[in-house]
């Protein structure tokens, strides 16, 4: 059985008091009890930002990569093990913005792992300057007449690029957020949950008191269907006076990235196979090519 | 009649075939007991522009091509306007009928076959394409080479196509040699099969370093195409699934070596093939691998740039970029293989190193080595010599017994730290990108940096250990020494051999493979030499500088290339006067 303890290490957390990080961590960490996942069979891959310490906060396997890198570090890592649980926790600006490219590549190809965002709409480790999910008009030490900016909208773009599991969540709503990463970590297939993460020291403006008068679930919401993608597609751009979380959108994923490999999709990980000397019969026909 | 040591060039335009008729005549040689050595020269476009493949025969091994050509096929008059002037007197220029041949392209020393190439090749073969067939017929006639075994390389190519494609090619290449049968006896050079000479094989660098890396373990490969660096990559994926490798072309560099990196930590024995413009986005990857100390081999065909540069030439400016590149410091390795067989071997023994020192190995190749074929004995590339290392990799056995937290980053004297592999429940810890102890939790103390990066450091002291060190050709105590690193070798060694031809003794030839750590021998070697001349190819004498940054000896002189067009024993001999 998989406790609690065995996640548990003696790290403080560098995080500010109140940070929204503090609730992923803790939801995270439950639901990786709730479906029996142990650390040793986990990788949390990370970027580079406050959020992305968190596999130094909890007694993981992790890869604290570069800043806008941990896709494809992540996907090295599952195509290498797919018997490891991989999943990715990175911010905004980290991953809509430096590693945009890569986001969008690796929906593309539906790899096992499951993407988690810590989105404060703020780059939170260098201080504060806007990010790309930050709003129009948004004021920030570079952007001080405000962001001219339009907002990425990662939700959508996932579903765009056929992701089959797109949920948002909220710290603020802590149970909710541990349901939706179970769900997600269950998923058979590429799952991205996009977080609601107060940052309470560079984006008062957009932290607790904000996001609790405006956040609704779409669980609770009659007659949306998470099954309807352009539906899906048109919600996951709402913004304003009503803030949507839960499942945007699901469907049953097709086979993913490493089931599709001709090396992978038969056999055990590529690590767990023997690294061997070629066979004479392998020289042989190498050699054929070139007589 | 002269019949050894003969080069026949074939050029046109882009998208007239000429790398595999050039590759096919080639191999046809071999078969046929030759040595050959054999390099295309390409324009980067896919139409148009003038591209040639040389190719040279001789009975004993070759190391380079030479600038003296026995037969021109030209298939267009741009081939004859650029490479008249290269034709030895008694040479021949095949060229097509339909076209006039300009009065100054005429030489009086140089027999002129017209042979109604597209035409014939159209009405023999169906196909205008197969006018190189032709006009390989016409040379396999003129030397009288034997045509079977031309034959038995058309039946190989194109079974695949069916009975009816190599039927017409058989035609046409008959048809060849039959219009050369009158001009043969106006032409004096020759090249005979050699009786009962042992079936040897025909490979560029592209193959023998893929194939180094393949028996060496490689089994995951992520690129971006950049030629010359993308055919490593396009082998892994054509051959690699059916020997166990995964490979994957992904969005761009900085995807590709990332991956890499990850697959790594997993396990996996990792290769990123690129070159130079794909390896400057590599570059703050490269410094992951060595703070994260990941064993990961990257592999740069290096071509002429800046920026874009001569997509499909040669160039050996990439040292000291690849020296240095990253912020701050770390030890990594630098190879450079001179020949195919040192492709091979450093291809394999690059996944050792990487492994044994947890940190990034970087195979610095160029279009000229990758692109460039030659002949070698069957034997050649040794997949006996072989072995497979993989340094401190803890054991599910060691992490069984383990009863302390463990530390990926242990500080050891060597500073090379016993290494686990994700996901036994007694090793877990975080790959860190930050500065770190040995657990490793991200710790910012001066102490603590100074720990773990001198133990970083460290490695670099047994990685000097086993680079490779330099080599010497040639006579001992030779009044003159070349100096050259990668591929340079092989023209070089022929300079060396041709100087030692007009007099016993003259010169020997230093050669580099492994630079970086610098190999502690290279200053005695160094030193034991008389005058000695750096043979490279760029503008500013890199391995010159590199040479007296680690060992303070100053070089006598130099003879440098940077038009991207490879170096020729010729073009050496020639800048030696000056030198
Ligand atoms: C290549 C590179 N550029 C810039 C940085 C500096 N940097 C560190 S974190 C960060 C932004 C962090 O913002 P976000 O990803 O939103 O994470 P947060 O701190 O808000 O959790 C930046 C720009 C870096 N580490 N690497
Ligand atoms: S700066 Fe913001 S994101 Fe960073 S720890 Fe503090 S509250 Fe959290
Ligand atoms: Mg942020």
């Amino acid at each position: 059985m998989v406790t609690r303890d065995d996640y548990r290490i003696d790290e403080k957390p560098t995080w500010c008091s109140g940070c929204g990080d503090y609730g992923i961590l803790n939801a995270l960490t439950y639901a990786l009890v709730e479906h029996a996942i142990a650390p040793h069979e986990l990788m949390i891959v990370t970027g580079i930002g406050c959020g992305s310490k968190l596999p130094q906060y909890m007694r993981v396997n992790g890869m604290h990569t570069l800043h806008g890198r941990p896709w494809p570090v992540a996907q090295g890592a599952k195509l290498a093990n797919h018997a490891m649980r991989v999943v990715i926790v990175h911010g905004d600006g980290d991953g809509y913005g430096e590693g945009l490219g890569h986001f969008v590549h690796a929906v593309r190809r539906n790899p096992g792992i499951t993407e988690l965002v810590q989105n404060n709409l703020i780059y939170g480790l260098t201080k504060g300057q806007f990010s790309p999910t930050s709003e129009k008009g948004w004021k920030t030490s570079t952007s001080p007449e405000g962001s001219t900016e339009a907002p990425t909208q990662p939700l959508a773009l996932a579903i765009t690029h056929g992701a089959t599991f797109v949920g948002r969540g909220y710290p603020g709503e802590l149970k909710h957020l541990r349901w939706l990463i179970g769900e997600a970590l269950e998923h058979p297939g590429y799952a991205l949950v996009d977080i609601l993460q107060p940052c309470v020291t560079f984006n008062k403006p957009r932290a607790y008191d904000y996001y609790g008068e405006r956040v609704y679930k779409l669980e609770d919401e009659e007659g949306y269907d998470p099954g309807n993608r352009t539906a899906a597609w048109e919600r996951a751009q709402e913004w304003g006076d009503r803030i949507p979380i839960g499942v945007f959108y699901r469907a049953t994923p097709g086979p993913t990235f490493e089931a599709l490999d001709p090396v992978l999709k038969e056999g055990p990980p590529l690590v767990k196979r023997p690294l061997e000397k070629l066979t004479s019969a392998q020289v042989e026909s190498l050699l054929a090519e070139l007589q | 009649m002269i019949a050894n040591d003969i080069t026949v060039r074939i050029g046109g335009e882009a998208g007239m075939g000429l790398e595999s008729s050039g590759a096919g005549f080639a191999k046809a040689l071999v078969r046929g007991g030759l040595h050959i050595f054999g390099v295309p020269d390409f324009y980067s476009r896919i139409r148009g522009g003038h591209n040639f493949f040389t190719l040279r025969a001789a009975h004993d091994p070759l190391y380079s091509i030479a600038d003296p050509v026995h037969l021109l096929l030209a298939l267009d008059m741009e081939t004859i306007r650029r490479h008249i002037s290269d034709i030895v007197p008694g040479g021949a220029v095949v060229f097509d009928s339909k076209d006039a041949l300009p009065n100054d392209l005429q030489r009086d020393d140089v027999l002129f076959i017209p042979a109604a190439l597209t035409q014939l090749a159209r009405d023999i073969g169906g196909l205008e394409l197969m006018r190189n067939t032709l006009a390989l017929g016409i040379a396999a006639g003129l030397l009288e080479f034997d045509l079977s075994t031309m034959e038995g390389i058309i039946r190989d190519n194109f079974a695949r196509k069916g009975e009816e494609v190599v039927t017409s090619n058989l035609n046409v290449i008959r048809a060849g040699a039959e219009l050369a049968a009158p001009y043969r006896a106006d032409y004096p050079f020759r090249l005979h099969a050699v009786p009962d000479a042992p079936q040897r094989i025909m490979l560029n660098g592209t193959q023998a370093f893929s194939m180094g890396a393949l028996a060496g373990g490689c089994r995951f490969v992520s690129g971006y195409p950049m030629t010359p660096g993308s055919p490593v990559l396009v082998w892994f994926a054509q051959n690699g699934a059916h020997y166990g490798a995964v490979a994957k072309h992904v969005e761009d560099e900085i995807s590709a070596i990332n991956m890499a990196i990850g697959a790594a930590v997993m396990g996996a024995r990792t290769l990123v093939p690129t070159s130079g413009g794909g390896y400057a986005l590599m570059v703050e990857a490269t410094g992951f691998a060595g703070m994260s100390e990941t064993p990961v081999v990257i592999y740069n065909a290096q071509r002429p740039g800046p920026a874009t540069g001569l997509p499909t030439r040669t160039l050996q400016a990439d040292l000291l970029f690849m020296l240095h590149a990253a912020q701050d410091e770390f030890p990594r390795m630098i190879l450079a293989p001179g020949t195919l067989e040192e492709a091979f071997h450093l291809g394999w023994q690059a996944f050792n190193m990487a492994e044994r020192y947890q940190t990034p190995v970087m195979v610095l190749s160029d279009q000229y080595l990758a692109d460039a074929f030659r002949s070698l004995e069957a034997d050649a590339l040794d997949f006996d010599a072989v072995a497979l290392d993989r340094g401190a990799l803890l054991t599910n056995a060691d992490l069984d017994a383990l009863t302390e937290r463990y530390k990926r980053y242990q500080i050891t004297k060597s500073g090379i730290s016993p290494r686990a592999l994700p996901g036994h429940p007694n090793a877990i810890w975080v790959t860190e990108s930050n500065e770190h102890d040995e657990y490793p939790r991200i710790v910012e103390s001066a102490q603590n940096r100074s720990d773990q990066h001198s133990k970083r450091m460290r490695k670099a002291v047994p990685m000097a250990e086993d680079v490779p060190a330099p080599t010497w050709y040639g006579p001992e105590d030779a009044p003159l020494t070349l100096v050259c690193w990668g591929s340079t070798y092989g023209p070089a060694r022929e300079a060396v051999d041709r100087l030692n031809a007009q007099e016993a003794g003259a010169a020997n030839l230093l050669h580099f493979s492994g630079l970086e750590p610098f190999p502690p021998t290279a200053e005695a070697e160094l030193r034991k030499a008389h005058k000695t001349v750096v043979v490279e190819g760029n503008y500013t004498g890199q391995m010159e500088f590199l040479i007296r940054a680690r060992t303070g000896i100053s070089l006598d002189g130099h003879v440098r290339r940077f038009d991207g067009r490879p170096f020729r024993p010729e073009f050496i001999l020639a800048g030696l006067q000056e030198a």
